[in-house]
């Protein structure tokens, strides 16, 4: 019998290799799997490789596993957010690697990953900074149909960590509004993938027409209790602060 | 005369007054937002961000936010009847693939062929952030910058060739700016509009630009 859910954070994260690469999900803090995050904190692997649209809000979540100074490097789009002081800091101490990658490229290199793509040319970034190799040498490129192109690969990924509204036994998912995000491509691309979810329901309650996630790309599912989506960003840093100047006077 | 600079609202106005019915249209962080307010009436256009929203709508009443509906600067938001969710590899590829009609973005620099700088400033020690501006600079079947002409300093921010780090080349069909409209061509930077108050050639100084050729201007006195 498939059961591929789980009765905790640990049994569903189980062993994770230092020097892993591990994909989390989640923009800005939409989707952002915390619970599971804790996991791998606790679960302790080190020198990891991250990848994740952004790099932590405040001092939970992503910024706490950085913090714990379990990361090597991180992939990502947009490090740089108002509360990003924990990535700031390891970066600008030079502990923390950063690849940059636009965010279309980011979330496309994750899907070849999961679809068996061995590379792709993609127009983003052509002539821009971000068409070039870490060590500073150009990308490969192509003149296509009239068009200029950058060679960009797959990532992959050992471990997934992604947070849905709604699974079952087989692992088929169900997402919540713009928490979706990263989360149906992660878990293609990952050798193992982990998904939080709030209900978990029996097998044929999922309308098969509505399965956003088919359970063959989900290899764990544990539930966590809901609790409503905090905001973060700019946003909410700005209001804080407007308050906070409204109080002081 | 003095020159009537177009407010922040004013600005959004005049680019809104552009867009069409049936507009598929991504709004850039910052001001770009604004331009959602002034759409002419009549007009249906549908919203689309980048973190898999397409059909957004304004922002929650206060107390009824839900930050699983966020915008692409982490705001919350609404969906309107119609709307639609799905994920980030969708949502580009509806950017990149030419989907999107408009995308209306930011700009530090756009120069007179085209090429747009909006990510960087290329100070040193700066921490680089990217996200969705690349994608979408080359990605829509039209992109339109929304900025000052000049920076605080003075300085035009449209200009023959970007100094920043570049985001596109040659992708920025339009640009909207408080004091005239500009359309860039391959052979140069074509006048638009420009508000009451400015001539062509304060504005053509202002810049340190010339024009390759005019459409009608009825607000020129040139």
């Amino acid at each position: 019998m498939i059961n591929k859910i789980a009765d905790s954070v640990a049994q569903a994260i189980g062993q994770v290799a230092d020097g892993a690469t591990v994909m989390i999900g989640g923009f800005g803090t939409a989707g952002i799997p915390d619970e599971l995050i804790d996991g791998l904190i606790a679960q302790g692997a080190k020198n990891l490789t991250l990848i994740n649209n952004n790099a932590g809000n405040g001092d939970t979540g992503l910024a706490a596993l950085l913090k714990a100074r379990r990361v090597k490097k991180i992939i990502c789009s947009f490090p740089r957010q108002t509360d990003s002081h924990v990535f700031d800091a390891l970066y600008r101490s030079g502990e923390l690697e950063l690849e940059l990658v636009p965010q279309g490229n980011l979330a496309e290199r994750i899907r070849a990953a999961g679809a068996g793509i061995g590379a792709f040319f993609t127009p983003t970034a052509y002539g821009t900074a971000l068409a070039k190799n870490a060590d500073g040498t150009p990308k490969e490129t192509r003149f296509i149909n009239g068009k200029h192109y950058v060679l960009e690969y797959p990532l992959h990924a050992d471990l997934a960590l992604v947070k849905a509204e709604r699974g079952d036994r087989w692992g088929n998912l169900m997402f919540r509004k713009a928490a979706r995000n990263f989360g149906p491509i992660m878990a293609m691309a990952a050798k193992h993938s982990v998904a939080s979810v709030h209900e978990v329901v029996s097998l044929g309650q999922l309308d098969p027409e509505h399965i956003v996630t088919p359970g063959i790309f989900v290899s764990a599912i544990v539930q966590i209790e809901r609790r409503a989506t905090q905001g973060g960003g700019f946003k909410a840093v700005a209001q804080a602060k407007q308050e906070q100047a409204h109080g002081d006077t | 005369m003095a020159i009537h600079k177009r407010s922040k609202d004013e600005l959004a106005k005049r680019v809104a007054q552009d867009m069409f019915d049936g507009a598929y249209v991504n709004l850039g962080i910052g001001m770009p937002t604004l331009v959602a307010n002034h759409l002419p009436p009549g007009i249906e256009i549908v919203l689309h961000s980048e973190n898999g929203i397409l059909g957004m709508g304004p922002a929650p009443a206060k107390g009824e936010e839900d930050y699983d509906l966020i915008n692409a600067g982490k705001q919350a938001v609404t969906l309107l009847h119609g709307g639609s969710y799905f994920h980030h590899a969708d949502s580009f590829a509806m950017m990149r693939a030419g989907h999107l009609d408009i995308c209306v973005l930011g700009g530090f620099q756009v120069s007179v062929t085209g090429d747009l700088a909006n990510w960087s400033t290329g100070e040193p020690g700066a921490i680089p952030a990217v996200g969705g501006a690349m994608d979408l600079a080359i990605g829509a079947k039209q992109t339109w910058v929304m900025m000052d002409l000049l920076t605080k300093q003075g300085a035009s921010k449209v200009v023959p060739q970007c100094t920043y780090p570049l985001t596109g080349i040659a992708c920025v069909k339009r640009i909207y700016t408080d004091m005239a409209t500009l359309e860039c061509t391959p052979n140069g930077l074509v006048l638009i509009d420009l508000v009451d108050g400015l001539t062509k050639g304060e504005l053509e100084g202002l810049m340190g630009v010339d024009f390759a050729y005019n459409f009608d201007q009825p607000h020129s006195p040139d």
